[in-house]
């Protein structure tokens, strides 16, 4: 029985961390929500006793996607800094 | 989206989220009335783990049973990263952050995790032939501390990918291709490996694959630098790069 609590709730969580990253309009923010998203889903996969997965998304899901959606972002934020003409590094 | 009218704009919403309602309530119909697998192959796969050279069901089947699949996988991350490649300005970028955080405390952790990681890549790659781990997992692992150098400036961005980087990005695939095209000369089709060598091809084909996925997961951060993000003064030192590589092959 604890099990399935547990199990539940990581099922709601993971759909309310969905819906909190389609709906946020910071990019910054919605890639942090989405490298909290890959790592419950971790434990997801690990629940579901696949713990092949599990490690595939931690490692590539939510480590090496986060850092380069976050590199994009730093990107993107600063080209858009600059064409409002508020660059900070000249 | 931006050029359409507001009044537009608002009828076109309800329009799109009541076909995305229907997709979903479609897809989760179609889901249930998919007819439920009557052939598990979970008891096959069991059936066929010694002849497969390995003890692990998941490693059996990515680069035994299903080896056809994970040789294209490999292909696609090199398309992807040959993609990237190809559309890299021509001089060296990101060269605008020298060194982002060099304070003591990261440059000792650096120090300190980076051994801890090949470590763990290592482990990943030799555990997977009897347990959770594997070749993607151990790259992945090892990209992840390709991108902490990269980040704390310790490995610098390239102009283009030198002869050994090139190397590292083929290699998985072509000792994948050779070890695969090996048992045609014994008469059998591709990817057929015989039951007594199996074990010892499957290490070499991971071994070969993991280095080569975590080249290409590194390239795809380090490399990745369109044009149009680089700031006037990087510009302008890109500029001279750019006219002595128009002399190279």
């Amino acid at each position: 029985m604890p099990g399935e609590t547990v199990d539940i709730l990581l099922a709601a969580i993971l759909i309310w961390i969905a819906w909190r990253t389609e709906i946020t309009a910071d990019l910054f923010k919605a890639v942090v929500l989405l490298i909290i998203f890959g790592l419950l889903m971790t434990l997801a996969w690990v629940r579901l006793n696949a713990p092949d997965i599990a490690l595939a998304e931690t490692a590539i899901g939510t480590g090496l996607t986060g850092a380069l959606l976050l590199d994009a972002v730093a990107h993107i934020t600063g080209k858009r800094r600059r064409r409002l003409g508020r660059s900070d590094r000249s | 989206m931006s050029a359409v009218e507001p009044e537009e704009h608002g009828l076109i919403r309800p329009i799109a989220a009541a076909l995305a309602s229907a997709l979903g309530i479609g897809l989760i119909v179609a889901i249930f009335a998919l007819p439920r697998p009557v052939v598990g192959l979970a008891a096959l796969v069991a059936a066929h783990l010694e002849e497969s050279g390995v003890r692990h069901p998941v490693t059996a089947v990515l680069l035994n049973y299903r080896g056809y699949d994970t040789l294209l996988e490999i292909a696609v991350l090199l398309l992807a990263v040959l993609g990237v490649s190809a559309f890299r300005p021509a001089g060296p970028v990101a060269t605008y952050r020298p060194r982002p955080d060099s304070g003591p405390v990261l440059a000792a952790l650096i120090r300190l995790i980076i051994p801890l990681i090949v470590l763990t890549a290592g482990y990943l790659l030799w555990a997977g032939a009897h347990r959770p781990g594997g070749a993607f997992q151990a790259a992945a692992v090892l990209a992840g501390g390709g991108v902490l150098l990269r980040l704390t400036g310790l490995i610098p961005s390239f102009r283009s990918p030198p002869l050994w980087l090139r190397m590292a990005l083929f290699l998985g695939f072509d000792v994948f291709l050779i070890v695969a095209a090996l048992p045609l000369g014994e008469g059998s089709r591709l990817l057929e490996y015989r039951a007594a060598r199996a074990g010892i091809a499957i290490l070499v084909v991971e071994s070969a694959l993991t280095l080569s996925i975590a080249a290409i997961l590194v390239t795809l951060f380090v490399g990745a630098a369109p044009s149009r993000i680089r700031n006037k003064r990087s510009t302008e030192s890109a500029r001279l790069p750019q006219n002595d590589r128009a002399g190279q092959p």
